[in-house]
């Protein structure tokens, strides 16, 4: 590759298309620029390209740079204008719309769920033999919900064939059109059966744009998920893409095809893991979806919850957690109904944002339960394959442990990286801190970091080309670390001594039921010998001591001795106390009552 | 962000309207370029495809599915109607007949050797699509839809629910910041466009449903009466498909939010004429505000209804957050450096002059343009 000084990347999220500029200064790269624009694809522009220009002429304002000729951004640089590589990843226009479909639900349809989610789509239904609902039922379903592409999977290499021919009838059926596009065949990847692959062609070709690859469960034992999801990328790019406004001509300035955004992340997560040795929990919580990702012990899983987020989906969180749980988290007095219709009035002017410090912690509130529910929707699915026969023992019969345990070791987790506006763009780095520990209760000794300014996608299509600048900018200008957080599972007698941490040569006893932040500034390195309580667990058993290796960072050494599960007092000014107590941990400022 | 600002909702007493009106899938569009349309003309119609009813036939007569085509007694491509004999078997010397027939009228359009299955294809479902509003056809999408312009007021509202309905508008109340109770619905709101105030409450609305009215529009909904009318909440802003009797679609917000004086003078000034009207919003993937619609049979002229202005000194805007949601005001400062705002984040603002003369700071992203 030649030497390649500058680099442009854009994310086109659903509402905002986010540019930034890499530059090689020295050796190293460094992130120069940042621009940003409201994202175009829909009307009245129809045409993501001009949100993209839109964001890089803030880019070329700010940098003095010339990057755009004609109206479109100049690769490679030429008498002086434009960069060496522009890529782009996308999420706009409700991104990727899949169906996927398998013969058992908790086996081959879950596996092409991973398949599909690992891939950068969103799940909008899963349809297996076994699912309870009729053959009619599923068609009609399929029919409403138009996705942009299905995968159908199903039997091991061998094994049944009717079943798969079945759920091809169901398709053939339905007769399903793409979202996008009139006169369009629907894309279909078949990963089922090897053996049962010619039947099922000879059902649909003709009917559908069908795709035939690997089977992505070849036996109970081995899922093989990339050849599916290499098919489904290439669809994406060829048809998705091409039917979306604007792309087409997006995919003629890119220097590599355009990757999904999820897709990308992704990427970046598992390069993170790899390169530290560490398992990794990561979200990105947008306006209409929240992603998790998680690497552990070098497995990977992504997981989309469609509809989370903070502000297309805001009303959904307040459905599916409720007012309540979303209320338990705010901290001064607030009328239900007032809450009720902020958040509805956030839904219908979803880039307005929170003037007001009340209405920045509602904000924050909602976030935590949308953090908290998409992360229990990962956690059902990372988890080992189901229908695995094991050999046991007398003692795993006893414990009951079946197959499918949890991928997700909280107490084995080391860092949690959030993104998204609500994490990346809070006033102040505690607020995240705060949000990440209210939202995934970590256990043990944990980092908490966030993406700074809410570039991993670029950076995660940066590093399938060039994995060293997409590394230097992230550990530089990405990743910003928060500070260690030590929480021991369990619960103890409030108020009393939870732990004593000996930090600095002091001993420190921190009661239970509070949180002490210690200063411990960004890469400084420390050594604390943890005391816990004698029903307190800090990974090495009740009450047995641990010495533990923290980090710090900008909000510093982060005990949190409100135990696992969090318990938050029932009654309202009691609850309101212990959140005010907490706040003040971090140093965060509290409002007065609201809508009272 | 440079532009990071909300464009105001169209409210016009005169602008040019552009429908488009599409088919869900290919078909024929029935109208000419020019022709005059009125609301309910249909101007493109299509054959959904029917759903094709798998029938178990091999199961049903305890045979292999490798031997179906032997007992099948119709080819594939044949249309067969209900009742007709799809296969038979016999037994027992020709004593036992095991039968299998349609169930529904349709074509044979799959025969599964490996299920066993056969597939009927139902009858097409005919789709139509009408013009909603009058006007003239000024655009032709091929075996897709049409474009129907017109001349007219329009209308848009933040949120709406219930999908295209018709009917005379009705002014229930005074002033813009009147809210419509039970008391204040009549029986002659009988498939009228109601307009409220501030807000309409939740009998009210339940009683102007039950007497009929077409559509309700107010300033604001209080959320749990929304709730209860639907009788499921909304997690998405994607709206227009439910089955509600009278469509609901509001100005300004939710809680009790004064209509803007300008959109109550306008409905005011149309009261009595028929209007087009459609709560369905969408706010992801594509913005879709609800809408009310009164066309007039002028010619077409002008400029369409589109927003074109750009926040300015002296441009006159809305506040669309707290702590000042709902008020007017004129921009008087546009600062280019981020300013520190009371939540603690630094934003680009605006200095925003109230009608009470008091100056505020607003963050940009936190006001709509009104159209002059």
């Amino acid at each position: 590759m030649p030497d390649i000084k500058t680099i442009l990347a854009t994310d086109c999220g659903s509402t905002t298309t986010k540019a930034i500029l890499i530059e090689k200064q020295g050796a190293e790269y460094h992130l120069t620029v940042r621009g940003e624009a409201p994202t175009t694809v829909e009307a009245p522009f129809d045409d993501v390209t001009i949100g993209v220009a839109n964001a890089v002429r803030e880019i070329e304002e700010i940098s003095g740079k010339k990057i755009l000729q004609n109206g479109r951004i100049q690769v490679p640089k030429k008498d002086g204008a434009g960069v060496d590589i522009y890529l782009s990843t996308s999420s706009a226009g409700g991104g990727l719309q899949m169906t996927v479909a398998g013969v058992v639900k908790s086996m081959s349809a879950e596996s092409a769920e991973r398949a599909a989610l690992g891939a950068g789509a969103i799940i909008i239904d899963s349809i297996a033999v076994d699912d309870g609902r009729k053959g009619h039922e599923e068609v009609t379903r399929i029919r409403e919900l138009r996705p942009d592409m299905i995968l159908v999977s199903g039997g091991t290499d061998g094994g049944t064939v009717k079943h798969l021919v079945e759920l091809a009838e169901i398709l053939l059926s339905a007769d399903p059109k793409p979202r996008l596009g009139t006169g369009v065949k629907l894309p279909v990847i078949y990963a089922g059966n090897h053996e049962a692959a010619e039947p099922v062609r000879q059902v649909l070709d003709g009917k559908v744009d069908l795709k035939i690859v690997e089977n992505l469960r070849p036996t109970m034992e081995r899922e093989n998920l990339h050849p599916a999801r290499e098919a489904i990328h290439e669809l994406f790019l060829q048809h998705v893409m091409q039917q979306a406004p604007g792309y087409g001509k997006l995919m003629t300035w890119t220097s590599a095809g355009i990757m999904s955004t999820p897709n990308a992340v992704g990427k970046i997560i598992e390069t993170i893991a790899a390169q530290e040795g560490i398992n990794v929990l990561a979200a990105d919580i947008g306006g209409a979806t929240t992603d998790v990702f998680s690497v552990f012990s070098g497995a990977y899983t992504r997981t989309v919850s469609a509809n989370l987020g903070m502000s297309y989906s805001i009303c959904n969180v307040l459905a599916e957690a409720g007012i309540e749980d979303i209320r338990r988290w705010v901290p001064f007095a607030a009328d239900e109904g007032y809450i009720r219709n902020q958040l509805r009035n956030k839904m219908i002017r979803p880039t307005t944002i929170p003037q007001t410090l009340g209405d920045l912690y509602i904000e924050q509130a909602v976030s935590r339960e949308a953090l908290r529910l998409a992360f229990l929707h990962h956690k059902s699915l990372a988890r080992e394959l189901k229908g695995v026969q094991q050999t046991r023992t007398i003692g795993d019969a006893l414990s009951q442990s079946g197959t499918g345990k949890s991928l997700v070791r909280m107490m084995d987790l080391n860092m949690i990286v959030g993104s998204g506006g609500v994490l990346s763009h809070a006033p102040r780095r505690a607020e995240s801190a705060l949000m990440m520990l209210d939202a995934y209760a970590p256990q043990g000794v944990t980092m908490l970091a966030v993406d700074s300014i809410f570039m991993m996608p670029q950076l995660g299509i940066l590093s399938t080309i060039m994995p060293e600048a997409a590394a230097q900018v992230f550990n530089r200008d990405c990743l910003i670390k928060l500070g260690t957080a030590i929480a021991p599972l369990g619960t103890a007698p409030e108020g009393q001594a939870a732990c004593a941490v000996t930090f600095r040569g002091s001993r420190i006893e921190v009661p239970f039921g509070s949180i002490k932040v210690l200063p411990l500034r960004a890469g400084e390195k420390e050594t604390v010998f943890v005391e816990p309580h004698r029903t307190l667990d800090m990974g090495e058993g009740r009450g047995r001591p641990a010495s533990v290796e923290v980090e710090g960072g900008v909000v510093g050494l982060i005990i949190d001795m409100r135990g696992r599960p969090i318990s938050i007092p029932a009654d309202d000014s009691a609850r309101i106390k212990k959140l005010a107590e907490w706040f003040e941990a971090f140093k965060l400022p509290i409002p007065q009552a609201q809508g009272l | 962000m440079a532009t990071a600002y909300t464009p105001g909702l169209t409210v016009s007493s005169g602008t040019i309207i552009r429908k488009t009106r599409r088919l869900p899938l290919k078909g024929t569009v029935t109208v000419q370029p020019g022709d005059r349309v009125e609301p309910s003309t249909v101007v493109a119609r299509t054959d959904l495809p029917g759903i094709m009813q798998t029938v178990r036939l091999c199961e049903q007569l305890g045979i292999d599915p490798s031997e179906i085509n032997k007992h099948l007694m119709v080819s594939e491509g044949d249309f067969v109607e209900r009742g007709t004999l799809l296969a038979e078997i016999s037994s027992l010397f020709g004593l036992i007949k095991n039968r299998c027939a349609s169930p529904v009228d349709g074509i044979l359009e799959m025969i599964s050797p490996i299920t066993g299955n056969v597939g009927i294809r139902r009858r097409p479902i005919p789709v139509e699509v009408t013009a909603y509003i009058n006007g003239t056809v000024s655009e032709i999408i091929p075996d897709e839809g049409v474009v129907i312009e017109a001349a007219g007021a329009l209308v848009q509202g933040i949120f709406g629910v219930g999908g295209e309905r018709l009917g005379a508008i009705t002014v229930a109340v005074d002033s813009p910041d009147a809210v419509l109770d039970e008391d204040g619905i009549r029986e002659d709101f009988a498939g009228k466009v109601v307009v409220a105030g501030a807000n309409i409450t939740g009998r009210a609305l339940k009683k102007a449903a039950s007497v009929g009215a077409a559509a309700v529009i107010a300033g604001g909904i209080i959320d749990h009466d929304l709730v209860d009318y639907l009788g499921h909440d909304i997690g998405v802003a994607i709206t227009g498909q439910e089955e509600v009797p009278s469509v609901l679609i509001v100005t300004e917000g939710f809680g009790i939010m004064p209509m803007a004086a300008r959109t109550f003078n306008l409905l005011k000034s149309l009261a009595g004429k028929q209007a087009s009207v459609n709560g369905a919003t969408q706010i992801r993937a594509g913005v879709i505000r609800p809408e009310i619609i009164v066309t007039t049979d002028a010619q077409v002229t002008g400029a369409d209804g589109e927003n074109g202005q750009s926040l300015n000194t002296g441009a006159r805007i809305r506040i669309i957050r707290e702590p000042y949601f709902g008020l007017l005001a004129t921009v008087s400062g546009l600062p280019k450096e981020t300013v520190m705002i009371e939540s603690g984040a630094k934003v680009r603002i605006l200095l925003a002059k109230l009608a009470t003369g008091e100056e505020v700071t607003v963050p940009r992203a936190n006001v709509e343009i009104i159209e002059d």
